[in-house]
């Protein structure tokens, strides 16, 4: 099962390459990690996506919690969260094409920010589900290009 | 003052009086700082002598060691010796020059990025840019090295930091306050286990490095004469329950003693202290004691539920869990009743003692018998790495605290003169004896000459069967005896390798010359090397072959000739 951990760690250089190393030489897989500063800019955030049973995911935060810079560790899998992913694609659109991409990035309400002779720069943002969505529909028009971030995640509420 | 003459003022404030190293070019303000300073320093002639000495003097003190390396070289000279005392828990203060700031990434000479290179192997690694962050770094440095589960740090200086004049801040170390969320208190737990020996028909004790590393020797002995619960131990734990009549029934795991084995396959819980249950002890984790309640009692959370099930996880250091343990026990007037079991495990001593032959040729275990034999008090034990680590876990008897040193998780052959060393200077006065092979003693073999320079009592054996003796054993068992370079055709004269050192060397050859050639090497004052030739063709038994259950041991029962499995 694929779980997110947010982990709040104390901005530092080194930082994301010993947490990044802890999961390389323990074998555990990272699907996607987003670094970031938070509120405080002595402390920054990396939202952790992994794979792995409930045993896999105690060690992942038991050895998290033993790295020095490691302040909190939180799975949040289970919590209401808002969850962002951003997409910057690069679409074939010649003359016959662009007007449909326009039409459909308009249901996905996703922007153009680039266009050239034969092809749009558009940019989205959404949970996973909404990012896959926009894929699969620009597919057909011929992607160039593509590059996504990994997922940021807040638990909803005061919490 | 400088940022070298800080450091040594810092390590001066928290006690060190010793330091291991090997000066160069990155490092020779810092140099100059320690020899003008009340430290001593032991020059060893190799890094890997250094951080090895460093650890020997760690675990038998239980003090922090400290260790000083030039960059580039002599920083990745030290790796093999980080990763040891990572794995075994050792702590160690690392201190490595580094290239200036202004050259750090631009391939400079003698540049090694040793902060990456070291990262999966210590507790935690800093690279001090700014000469300001060097009071806050040595004071978190030192406590990491020694809290909780103790571990190598490493500090990277560049030469400019050292060099650098400030005022420098006061630093003060706060603990920092990161509660692990535990699922059950301490206290829950300890009434879990309570009641898990109130059940308990057939329970042991699995004693390990944390028993020795929380200093809970004593408080275990009066545990176990409180509850008489049967004791084993692991490697690692080794002397932390004496092993005379009635103490540690010896070692568990691939070559442990047949009872040791028989008591952990056949326990319904196991109370294991500070253990990690390493490969060596469980075979296939997922196979191991499937019906034991098994009580897991570390300091280090992650330990816990990492190799094999766990019914009762405790995160705590041993002595506290026995302190409150005992004295749950006494107050609800526990009293044992485990009479059939003691029995059974009293008959599986005498059933399965450990065998071997003794013939024309020297064996191993022969030499370990009479050093244990004759040498007088509690000496420091010290070992390399192989078949002859395995023959002194089964039959030498380690009395007293912090006595055996070894080198456990990582298995580094050339651990054990430069351990030996490192242990002579933390226990001065005391007696050392090193049990090497012909194959691991090479690998360090210049560290004689800091014996020979401070007349250290280190009496080392060295059991030459003119081969890798493990390898030779796995491939004779394991690989149709195909015996593919674990030969050595070629050797030097060991006893003339001593002298050119200025150290003693003896020859033991002959089963007669046993008692007296031991005897000499033992009352000899200053180091002696003892070149011992024995049977190339012995092999450590019993066995449990890779991936076993602790019940699955191949060896010669009763005198048998052959090896079989035990029945």
């Amino acid at each position: 099962m694929r779980h997110t951990l947010a982990v709040l760690v104390e901005n530092r250089p080194g930082v994301l390459s010993h947490v990044a190393g802890l999961f390389a030489r323990r074998g555990y897989n990272i699907e996607s990690l987003v670094v970031g500063e938070t509120e405080d800019k002595t402390v920054s955030r990396i939202t952790l996506v992994v794979e792995g049973d409930e045993r896999v995911i105690e060690q992942v935060s038991k050895q998290l919690n033993k790295q020095i810079e490691v302040i909190k560790v939180n799975d949040i899998t289970n919590e209401q969260t808002v969850d962002r992913q951003m997409l910057l694609v690069k679409v074939t659109a010649d003359q016959a094409a662009r007007q449909e991409i326009l039409q459909l990035m308009e249901i996905f309400r996703c922007r153009v920010v680039d266009i050239g002779r034969r092809s749009l720069i558009i940019e989205a943002t959404g949970d996973e589900g909404k990012i896959e969505a926009v894929i699969q529909s620009l597919r057909p028009f011929g992607i160039k290009e593509l590059v996504r971030t990994g997922k940021v995640s807040m638990v909803r509420g005061s919490k | 003052m400088n940022g070298a003459e800080y450091i040594i003022q810092f390590l001066e404030k928290k006690g060190v009086d010793l330091v291991f190293g090997y000066p160069g070019g990155a490092v020779l303000a810092l140099y100059d700082a320690l020899g003008r300073s009340s430290i001593k320093h032991i020059l060893t002639r190799h890094e890997q002598g250094a951080i090895h000495g460093a650890d020997g003097y760690a675990r038998v003190t239980g003090k922090t060691g400290v260790c000083f390396a030039t960059s580039g070289p002599g920083a990745t000279n030290l790796i093999t010796g980080i990763a040891n005392a990572y794995l075994d828990s050792a702590p160690i203060l690392v201190i490595t020059g580094q290239v200036g700031v202004d050259s750090i990434g631009r391939d400079s000479f003698q540049e090694a990025d040793i902060v990456g290179i070291t990262m999966p192997i210590v507790k935690h690694n800093y690279l001090v840019k700014s000469l300001y962050d060097l009071p806050a770094v040595l004071e978190e440095a030192w406590n990491v090295a020694q809290r909780g589960r103790p571990g190598p740090v490493l500090i990277d200086v560049p030469k400019n930091v050292f060099a650098g004049v400030a005022d420098f801040p006061e630093a003060v170390f706060t603990p920092p306050n990161r509660k692990i969320p535990l699922k059950n208190s301490l206290e829950k737990q300890i009434e879990r286990a309570v009641a898990a020996l109130r059940e308990a028909q057939k329970p042991l004790i699995l004693a390990g490095g944390g028993v020795v590393a929380s200093g809970a020797e004593d408080l275990l002995a009066e545990f176990r004469k409180h509850t008489k619960i049967p004791v084993v131990n692991t490697l690692m734990g080794k002397g932390a329950v004496p092993e005379e009549l009635g103490g540690s029934l010896g070692m568990v795991g691939m070559h442990g003693k047949p009872a040791a084995n028989l008591a952990l396959s056949g326990c319904d819980v196991l109370l294991a202290l500070g253990v990690r249950f390493s490969d060596r002890v469980t075979g296939n984790p997922q196979n191991f004691l499937p019906a034991t309640c098994i009580i897991h009692v570390d300091i280090d959370p992650a330990e816990l539920s990492k190799n094999v099930h766990t019914e009762i996880p405790v995160v705590s250091d041993v002595q506290k869990f026995l302190t409150l343990l005992l004295s749950r026990l006494k107050e609800e007037g526990f009293k044992p009743r485990y009479g059939p079991w003691l029995a059974q495990v009293d008959a599986w001593v005498k059933q399965y003692p450990l065998h071997f032959e003794t013939g024309d040729l020297l064996k191993p275990q022969q030499i370990i018998n009479e050093v244990a034999k004759q040498v007088t008090g509690a000496p420091v034990v010290v070992t390399d790495v192989g078949q002859h680590q395995m023959f002194v876990a089964q039959f030498f008897p380690v009395q007293g605290k912090r006595n055996f040193i070894t080198s456990g998780g990582l298995g580094t052959m050339g651990f054990g003169l430069p351990a030996a060393m490192g242990a002579a200077f933390g226990r001065p006065g005391e007696q050392v004896v090193l049990f090497t092979g012909d194959g691991g003693f090479q690998m360090t073999v210049q560290e004689l000459a800091v014996m020979a320079q401070y007349q250290l009592p280190v009496k080392a054996f060295i059991i030459n069967n003119s081969c890798l003796g493990m390898v030779r054993q796995w491939q004779e068992l394991f690989f149709k005896e195909h015996y593919a370079h674990s030969l050595f055709s070629c050797g030097p004269d060991f006893v003339k390798l001593a002298e050119a050192y200025g150290v003693k060397g003896l020859r033991l050859a002959q089963p007669a010359e046993l008692a007296g050639t031991i005897r000499e090497a033992l009352q000899h004052s200053g180091p002696v090397v003892v070149d011992c030739l024995v049977d190339q063709g012995e092999n450590v038994l019993p066995i449990i072959p890779p991936g076993g259950q602790p019940n699955e041991m191949l060896g010669r029962w009763r005198g048998e000739a052959h090896v079989s499995r035990i029945s």
